[in-house]
């Protein structure tokens, strides 16, 4: 090749290829996708707490660990209820002098999607808690501990949040852990992280491999309804009510022993998981975690009976077409 | 509306039905990847333990213990330079004499190589002790050591510290030498030396207190720190250019070709990646997808590669198999690898159309990857029985073979189905051991320890390349096969609908051996940099070994002391 015995001419030709690659594959397309992609309607302007926990999380790492990108495979479904679309992503823009945009979609999901925490979880104090230790709300977890998000006080000011963290936990047993701002604000963060809904479904992509074998399973599990209500227990309630049951003191109430659980008539049970719940002061708020979840009355049932019989709990099973009945029943407002 | 169905995704939608995972063609392909780098170690293993066999035999043959010299004149011993009574490993033959090389350049080749060394057990270290925190979360709570700010630190000081100063030293060594003349301004080296220095410190730690450019792998450092590494790289890419364009020869030899491209692109590269004006919503994405994966194979791979072709045939003492082939695949590897980019997020809201053309780059990239393996072992061909007389080539080897695999099983990963399976599991994180690893760091090190030896004149402990080539090989083998069965099954079990909490649980095992396999790694490195010590702390002066005769050749050598 004696036109490349030219080091100009090789290296130019080389880069002219890369350029004109980099133009069609990169730049262009990304150019074309912030231009064409608007704000969806619904979309709101953060606060400055929640602009601020933002760039807490940034500064963690958290996207380390976390994903915030819902793709439109099946397996995706439990994050969120449609697969994530550009116009999601359209209010990221550079956060400063300094630093480029963080779209935060993350390349591993060591732990979980976190694209709606803010619907799956709502609930400050536990968040709180799990932040200052995840270990003490998720006993397996790995999630590493952010105390210095977090100050130690011998006595309450007026406006100090104070987190209920279970002694063993504590550096200091006789002192009170007090969430310092920056556990706020990454809170609020967290609790602003919703999906936006799109009410017309041609304009949403589907989750695909929906396979046939997996139904299968599904059909299997329904044989074997105890394994499946522990399995959505432990996806749904257990970061809360633990899986043994016994809540956290001061956050989460405990399903064993509790009258509600064992009582024959479940319609309370049932309205709390879709409902939520904010009855006693010395718990926090329990979110609608059926709503915002989905579950269908088979899953109620199997949640619920996985409570009705473990941990030394004896209440009456009850049937899907019975919680259908009570899910119709709330549905209309009752 | 916006975001109506175009009609490649309904072509989409049609093309993805269901498949039997184990059939799936990706999987079956990264199946049989895998097995080659075991196979070869245990060829290698092999080959071990028949020489060290023959020693034995041949010191019984010759009625001794292995103690005295064995040498017969009628060949009917051959291959003897060694002692039975080291059995774990052999001595390898010592480097040839060495060309000349201005002691001023030497040095500067050496510095760069100490300073990739120091990152290289900095950034393990630190990698280790984030392998650990998997295992032992709670091993310390200090905001500045925690997970999510020590990851980054990890990788970026392996990629722009470690890699990027060692192939930059080497490229000192080699671009002039190709080129016939001497290095055009060796001030310009030690700028850019100081330069990456500064950048990759300062980026360390401005990441672990928490300022960082917003997550996008790989563009952590904040754009002043990888401005200061891109301003190193510009001095170097002039300094290259002028070496090249006074070259003595007529053709430029296809190492200059890789390796000075590489440093264009890479610039082309941070520009790219750092500009602002198309990093609005998912522009940032688009744009990270492509950076990071070309920052692995236009700036990693290509200046890697452009060094094997220089030390390949150098140190098997023959010409490189096919010169036309080193050029195909130059051309393919831009090609195809530019398009590859979005593969990382496949399924994500990136338009369809863009990942399509992702999957059949990775799919293209078939042809480099095999021209390039090709060549490589054809020039091996023949001279096999040299590897276990040489302490460079099982490195070459086995970063030639991580190419193969690595590079296709990046392509097996693309499938749709297959990164339906692995896509955000550990198995990422295995396969870019496998290649920054197994390929890079590889090549570096085969690189590494057939030049310092002639520019020191002094030959590395034997004992110690033996320990750092298998520590780091069957340490990476244990890190990454647990990652890739964990990170299936881990697949698997969302797939399923598991709840979340129960992969973590199930990933335990697999993340112990992972720390185990990172401290075979680990350590291997702590062999390195006590071999480099002692090539560099224990050497003649140049100036001095270019005035006394030659070191007497090896054998004379092996003799010599065995008398003694
Ligand atoms: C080492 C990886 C890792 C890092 C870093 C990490 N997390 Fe986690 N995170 C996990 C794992 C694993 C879980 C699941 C177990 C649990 O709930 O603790 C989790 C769970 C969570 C949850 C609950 C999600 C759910 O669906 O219940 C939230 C919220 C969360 N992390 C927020 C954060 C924030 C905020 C940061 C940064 C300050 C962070 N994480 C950093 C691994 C990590
Ligand atoms: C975000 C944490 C959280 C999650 C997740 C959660 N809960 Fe709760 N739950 C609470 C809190 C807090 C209360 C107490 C509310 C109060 O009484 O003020 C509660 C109360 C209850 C009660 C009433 C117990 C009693 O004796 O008063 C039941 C029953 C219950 N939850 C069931 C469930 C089930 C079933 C699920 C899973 C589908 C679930 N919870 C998930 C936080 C949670």
């Amino acid at each position: 090749m004696e036109y490349f015995n030219d080091h100009r001419r090789l290296y130019l030709t080389a880069l002219a290829l890369f350029v004109t690659l980099t133009l069609l594959v990169v730049i262009i397309p990304a150019i074309s996708n912030q231009t064409n992609n608007g704000l969806l309607p619904g979309y709101e302007l953060p606060s400055d707490e929640v602009v601020a926990g933002k760039a807490l999380y940034i500064a963690n790492g958290c996207v380390a660990c976390h994903t915030q990108q819902v793709r439109d495979v099946a397996m995706d479904e439990v994050w969120a209820e449609r697969p994530g679309m550009a116009a999601d992503y359209a209010g990221n823009h550079r956060q400063d002098f300094w630093r480029n945009t963080a779209t935060l979609m993350g390349t591993e999901r060591t732990g979980p999607d976190l694209t709606t925490i803010g619907t799956r979880q709502p609930s400050r104090d536990w968040h709180l808690l799990h932040l200052y230790q995840p270990r003490a709300v998720v006993k397996e977890s790995i999630m590493p501990a952010h105390p210095w998000l977090f100050e130690e006080k011998e006595s309450l000011d007026l406006k100090d949040v104070e987190v209920t963290v279970p002694d063993e936990f504590k550096a200091h047993k006789n002192m009170k852990v007090v969430a310092k701002r920056e556990a706020l604000q990454l809170i609020a963060y967290l609790q602003s992280l919703k999906q936006i809904k799109i009410y017309n479904p041609s304009a949403v992509a589907k989750f695909l491999y929906k396979d046939e074998a997996k139904q299968g399973k599904e059909a299997g599990a329904a044989k074997n309804p105890g394994a499946k209500g522990q399995a959505l227990y432990a996806q749904h309630c257990q970061s809360c009510h633990q899986s043994n049951g016994e809540g956290l003191k001061g956050a989460f109430p405990p399903l064993k022993g509790s009258p509600i659980v064992n009582d024959d008539n479940p319609e309370l049970q049932i309205t709390i998981i879709m409902r939520g719940y904010d009855a006693k002061p010395e718990y926090g708020v329990m979110p609608a975690v059926g709503t915002n979840a989905n579950l269908n009355a088979e899953q109620i049932s199997a949640i619920v009976n996985h409570e009705r019989s473990s941990w030394g709990n004896k209440g009456r099973a009850i049937p899907p077409a019975e919680v259908q009945k009570i899910m119709d029943m709330i549905k209309n407002g009752k | 509306m916006i975001y109506q169905m175009t009609f490649l995704d309904a072509a989409r939608a049609a093309t993805v039905k269901t498949e039997n995972l184990i059939t799936a063609p990706g999987i079956v392909i990264t199946l049989v990847l895998l097995f080659i780098p075991i196979l070869i170690m245990v060829v290698l293993l092999l080959m071990k333990i028949r020489k060290l066999f023959a020693i034995k035999s041949a010191a019984r043959l010759a009625g001794t213990n292995g103690d005295l010299l064995l040498s017969t004149t009628d060949g009917l011993l051959k291959n003897i330079n060694q002692h039975a009574a080291v059995p774990f490993v052999s001595v390898k033959r010592k480097a040839q004499i060495r060309p000349y090389t201005d002691p001023k350049l030497a040095s500067l080749i050496l510095w760069f190589l100490i300073s990739a060394t120091f990152w290289l057990i900095l950034g393990t270290t630190v990698g280790e002790y984030v392998g650990i925190k998997f295992v032992a979360p709670d091993v310390d709570h200090y905001e500045w050591l925690t997970f999510a700010r020590l990851r980054p630190v990890h990788t970026n000081a392996v990629f722009w510290g470690w890699s990027s100063l060692g192939m930059i030293g080497l490229g000192y060594y080699v671009v002039p030498r190709v080129s016939n003349v001497p290095i055009h301004s060796t001030n310009a080296g030690w700028w850019t030396l100081l330069l990456i220095n500064s950048s990759v410190l300062i980026g360390s730690l401005l990441l672990m207190a928490g300022i960082n450019n917003g997550g996008g792998e790989f563009r952590e450092y904040i754009w002043p720190v990888q401005l200061l590494f891109a301003i190193g790289l510009a001095l170097t890419l002039n300094n290259f250019l002028k070496t090249v364009a006074k070259r003595t020869t007529k053709e430029i030899y296809v190492s200059n070709w890789y390796m000075v491209t590489a440093v264009i692109f890479a610039i082309v590269l941070t520009i790219v990646g750092y500009i602002p004006l198309w990093q609005d919503g998912l522009g940032e994405t688009i744009t990270q997808g492509y950076y990071m994966h070309q920052g692995v194979g236009m700036w990693f791979m290509l200046f890697s590669l452009g060094l094997v072709y220089y030390f390949l045939p150098q140190q098997l003492n023959k010409p490189i198999y096919s010169y036309s082939l080193g050029i195909l695949a130059f051309w393919a590897q831009i090609l195809f690898y530019t398009l590859i980019g979005t593969h990382h997020f496949v399924f994500s809201a990136i338009p369809w159309s863009l990942q399509t053309v992702a999957i059949i780059g990775s799919m293209g990239m078939v042809i480099p990857v095999v021209a390039g393996t090709t060549n490589f072992l054809m020039t091996f061909m023949g001279s096999w029985n040299k590897i276990t007389n040489s302490y460079t080539l099982p490195f070459f080897l086995v970063g030639i073979v991580f190419y193969f695999t690595g590079s296709l099983q990046g392509t097996a990963e693309a499938f749709r189905y297959t990164n339906l399976m692995w896509h955000f599991t550990d198995f990422t994180v295995a396969h870019s051991h496998l290649t920054m690893y197994g390929i890079i760091a590889f090549l570096l090190w085969g690189c590494m320890y057939a030049v310092v030896p002639r520019l020191t004149r002094v030959e590395p402990p034997q004992l110690g390349v033996g320990l750092h080539f298998w520590a780091a090989f069957i340490g990476l083998m244990f890190y990454s096969i647990s990652l890739m069965v964990g990170g299936t099954l881990r697949g698997y079990m969302w797939m399923d609908g598991k709840p979340f909490i129960d992969s973590v649980i199930m990933m335990a095992p697999f993340w112990l051996w992972r720390a185990i396999g990172g401290t075979l790694m680990w350590v291997s490195h702590l062999a390195f940099a006590y071999n480099l010590y002692r090539m560099i702390a224990f050497r003649h002066t140049v100036n001095d070994t270019m005035a006394t005769e030659p070191e007497p050749e090896a054998a004379t050598y092996e003799i010599a002391t065995a008398k003694g």
